[in-house]
């Protein structure tokens, strides 16, 4: 084959390539939707609906509980991993800590980014034995935070990195301490902290993995700090593989539910972005 | 000319300061903490498992069964590993070839479409790819595929989830390649060309080695990623704790076996350290995979410098 | 000529730490007069900068730098004291290079000292604060209306006024000026000197520029630091038109005495930057001007 078949050849197949996965996402999304849609059509109220008493088995009334644990769970998680998030990054900035330790610790949060799910629900676990309590709310929120936090860390930190070196330096030049700069540091950054915290927030409401074990998979409404609770994906989890078809139309409702959430958060996320970015020098044109 | 400010303000301002200095401190050392913490628990509470049975005995034997005390670790290793490969096997040329697409060939407004569908689809959970797997893919491979084989397969097994986590994986992996790619500057470019190179001479000898380093990372965090995931082969993989003898066999893959198996024997002590050294064995796994990466990396990067 | 000084360094050495070590500024002993504006020329990477942000220990905000020496506001020196950097800047001014709004509203803008140091009793004093300041700029006729949008709207020239307003509303006993019209248009830069014009008999200003046109329309002493060191320092009018030392003449020969380009630049290459959207590792021990 001469150099220009090869060439066009290998163009198609990039193209081809790129078509298939496009392809194969919007399938993805499209029977999530389709599927979902349709069982939340024939019954909207499943939505905000307590199960009721047979609901494992005969999926009746609806799958609130889960709406809620994911709500109360995702929730608390975000704000403890979005301060220490916060916190973590503005300490890696140069003006706090030197560029080797920054540097370290960066090593360890790409660690901690790069670790499954899992273990973190697996860690969470031992925790929770090791106290003598049981798998509950508090537990969960505990480990999606812990799950979160590289996560959200990564983010900021690359949010305040990339805010202008002068917006310090005039802020210092003003006679401000170290912690009144972070804070304007943090102002310049905003946008990408702010997309950077729903990412976060987008990331935890679809984890199951690390929930399945620590928040106790329950099939009742929450209703205690120290309850178990179940949240949407382990609903869906937890119903998709079940015998009963009641049961498994509501799985395919809660994805439906969840896939509009996390896509909405991403829209909102960028849309944030946007508005934020008329009072960061740069801004508008950004 | 003004003197000096109020001091007591002054003195507010500094105590603020000092204070906000502790916390960010405290701050900045969690991450190690956060790690040394997470080891440190699934060494210790690995102990009384490893400290009654021998490590290599449990890693190669193949007979699971947690009430009888047998910890035979091997069918959800094999399983683990073969869903990896598979996955990446599919999953990375077709997660290159798109990156190289997105970053060489889209253009305008089909560029920025196709990129942020996929930055979109690398935040979609897990278990949702799982269910419409269930609804799409088990049927496919049960009803069409194995036949066509010659196998009776059900359509849950290996095949199975290596497809879905190739699916589930590559928007990340393109992403990342993307990064790697458009971080190049266009002058690389612009003198292979300018020598009168082809596009696809161009990518493949100029291209793909400057971006190598980062590529190459992009596809160990893929492979780590399909290594430590739970939900969708904990979904999909028939949870048989046997070693699979075919694509189309129903097998385990580590995660799965915490999941599936552990649930009401959590209460037995030496079953817990049990699942507490899977994770701590997924766990050194990723981690060196991902050590290894970043590592490689920087001599890649070195060797390949441009 | 007024002879006080109003800051003064002594035995000034800063040298950046790193892979190598790199002395930027070698012993230096200048003083500058009070309510006087002092133009630092030289050609670029002589430490012209560095000495600048010596002067309110703005380098303590990097690492990898070693300052030895002493500088002295009025009689007290500012690094071997009580007080806290803070305080010290609050008195020494600092505006950079780049033009760069704060993310907040323009009055937002000229307050955020005055809030920060509590110079105030009142809203109303605030408003007035923020008013006269603006009104010294020439901006107040053209944001009195908008105060409340966002100041990265204004144009490059107007923020520069309004990062002189900012620094001046904290009433600093001295204010760094760092090439401030360097990023600045031709027209742009004409008003920004313009203010400063008007303003340097109620202040002492501190100048680094790269442009010997500005230093000879805005001076009223001159500094020549070449290769950190302190060549030749005098008033503006001996030091161009009779000036001592060989590399003074030969610095000042080769930039356009006779030529004039206009307005400011006279070596489009030398120092006008970036913009503040440039690369974060800027940030690290670069051995600039």
């Amino acid at each position: 084959m001469d150099r220009y078949a090869k060439q066009r050849a290998f163009g198609v197949l990039a193209r081809a390539a790129a078509g298939l996965v496009v392809f194969v996402m919007a399938v993805v999304i499209g029977v999530t939707i389709f599927r979902g849609g349709r069982v939340l059509l024939a019954d909207p109220s499943i939505v905000i609906s307590p199960p009721g008493s047979r609901y494992a088995l005969e999926g009746t009334g609806g799958f609130f509980h889960a709406v809620l644990g994911s709500a109360l769970i995702v929730g608390p998680a975000t704000v403890v991993s979005m301060v220490l998030a916060l916190s973590t990054a503005t300490y890696l900035q140069s003006d706090y800590s030197s560029e080797r330790f920054s540097d370290a610790v960066n090593m360890f949060l790409n660690v901690l980014w790069a670790t499954p799910p899992i273990v973190y629900g697996v860690f969470v676990l031992t925790i929770v034995i090791a106290v003598g309590a049981r798998t509950s709310l508090f537990f969960g929120i505990i480990a999606i935070s812990v799950f979160q936090y590289p996560i959200m860390t990564r983010y900021i930190d690359e949010a305040l990195r990339s805010a202008p070196d002068t917006v310090r330096e005039s802020t210092y030049g003003l006679g401000a301490t170290r912690f009144e700069t972070a804070k304007m540091t943090a102002r310049a950054a905003l946008p990408g902290i702010v997309a950077g915290i729903i990412m976060g927030f987008a990331r935890g409401i679809g984890d199951a993995a690390t929930v399945l074990f620590t928040a106790g998979r329950s099939t009742n409404m929450p209703n205690g700090l120290f309850e178990p609770a179940t949240t949407l994906p382990v609903l869906i989890f937890d119903n998709s593989m079940s015998f009963n078809e009641e049961v498994r139309a509501h799985a395919y409702a809660a994805s439906f539910v969840l896939i509009v959430v996390v896509l909405g958060l991403i829209v909102v996320s960028r849309l944030l972005a946007g508005r934020f970015a008329q009072y960061v020098p740069g801004g508008r044109h950004a | 000319m003004v003197e000096s400010t109020d001091t007591s303000g002054l003195r507010r301002r500094l105590r603020i300061e000092r204070l906000s200095e502790l916390w960010l401190r405290l701050a900045g050392y969690f991450a190690i903490a956060l790690f040394v913490l997470i080891v440190f628990t699934l060494v210790h509470r690995s102990l009384p498992l490893l400290s009654e049975y021998s490590v290599v005995q449990m890693l190669t034997s193949t007979d699971w069964d947690p009430s009888q005390n047998s910890f035979g670790f091997l069918p959800a290793i094999v399983g683990t590993v073969y869903v990896a490969v598979l996955s990446m096997l599919m999953g990375t040329p077709i997660a290159l070839l798109t990156a190289i697409y997105i970053a060489e060939y889209a253009e305008g407004r089909t560029k920025t479409l196709v990129s942020s569908f996929i930055d979109v689809l690398a935040a979609i959970p897990s278990v949702i790819f799982g269910l419409v797997a269930l609804v799409v893919v088990v049927p496919l491979v049960g009803n069409y595929l194995a036949p066509a084989v010659g196998s009776s397969a059900t359509g849950l097994g290996i095949l199975t989830v290596s497809l879905v986590m190739a699916i589930v994986v590559t928007p990340f992996m393109i992403s990342l390649s993307v990064e790697s790619l458009e971080a190049l500057p266009d002058e690389l470019r612009e003198t292979s060309l300018g020598v009168g190179a082809t596009k696809w001479e161009t990518i493949r000898s100029v291209l793909l080695r400057a971006a190598g380093p980062g590529i190459f990372s992009a596809v160990l965090l893929g492979f780590g990623r399909v290594f430590g995931a739970t939900i969708v082969p904990a979904m999909l993989i028939g949870g048989q704790t046997q070693i699979p003898d075919s694509l189309f066999a129903t097998g385990q893959t580590l995660p799965t076996l915490i999941v599936s198996d552990f649930g009401e024997l959590m209460s037995i002590p030496i079953t817990q350290s049990a699942l507490i050294f899977v994770g701590l064995m997924l766990v050194v796994v990723v981690w060196l995979f991902n050590f290894g990466a970043m590592v490689l990396q920087r001599r890649l990067r070195r060797r390949w410098q441009y | 000529m007024n002879e006080t000084p109003a800051i003064r360094t002594e035995n000034l050495s800063v040298t950046y730490t790193g892979n190598e070590d790199v002395e930027a500024v070698k012993g230096v002993d200048i003083t500058f007069p009070e309510n006087q504006l002092t133009a630092i020329i030289g050609p670029s990477g002589c430490g012209k900068s560095t000495l600048l942000k010596s002067l309110n220990r703005l380098h303590e905000i990097q690492p990898n730098v070693e300052i030895e020496g002493d500088v002295l506001l009025g009689d007290a020196s500012i690094y071997d004291t009580d007080d806290p950097a803070p305080e010290i800047r609050r008195r020494i001014g600092y505006v950079p290079q780049t033009p760069t709004p704060l993310p907040l509203s323009i009055y937002e803008n000229v307050a955020y000292g005055v809030r920060l140091h509590g110079e105030y009793e009142s809203s109303e004093e605030l408003d007035g604060i923020v008013e006269t300041y603006l009104k010294k700029v020439n901006l107040w006729d053209e944001v009195h209306d908008r105060l409340d949008t966002p100041a990265a709207s204004l144009s490059t020239g107007q923020i520069q006024r309004l990062c002189l307003a900012r620094s001046l509303a904290v009433e600093p006993e001295v204010l760094l000026c760092d090439e401030v019209t360097s990023a600045l248009d031709p027209i742009s830069a004409e008003r920004v000197e313009e203010t400063l014009v008007d303003l340097k008999d109620e202040y002492t200003f501190i100048m680094v520029t790269h442009s010997m046109n500005q230093a000879r329309r805005l001076a009223d002493d001159v500094v020549f630091l070449y290769l950190g060191e302190v060549v030749e320092r005098g008033d503006v009018r001996s030091f161009f038109e009779d000036p001592t030392h060989e590399r003074t003449k030969q610095f000042i020969g080769g930039h356009g005495a006779g030529a004039d380009t206009g307005d400011g630049d006279d070596d489009p290459d030398d120092g006008a930057e970036k913009s503040p959207y440039g690369s974060a590792d800027q940030r690290s021990s670069t051995p600039a001007k």
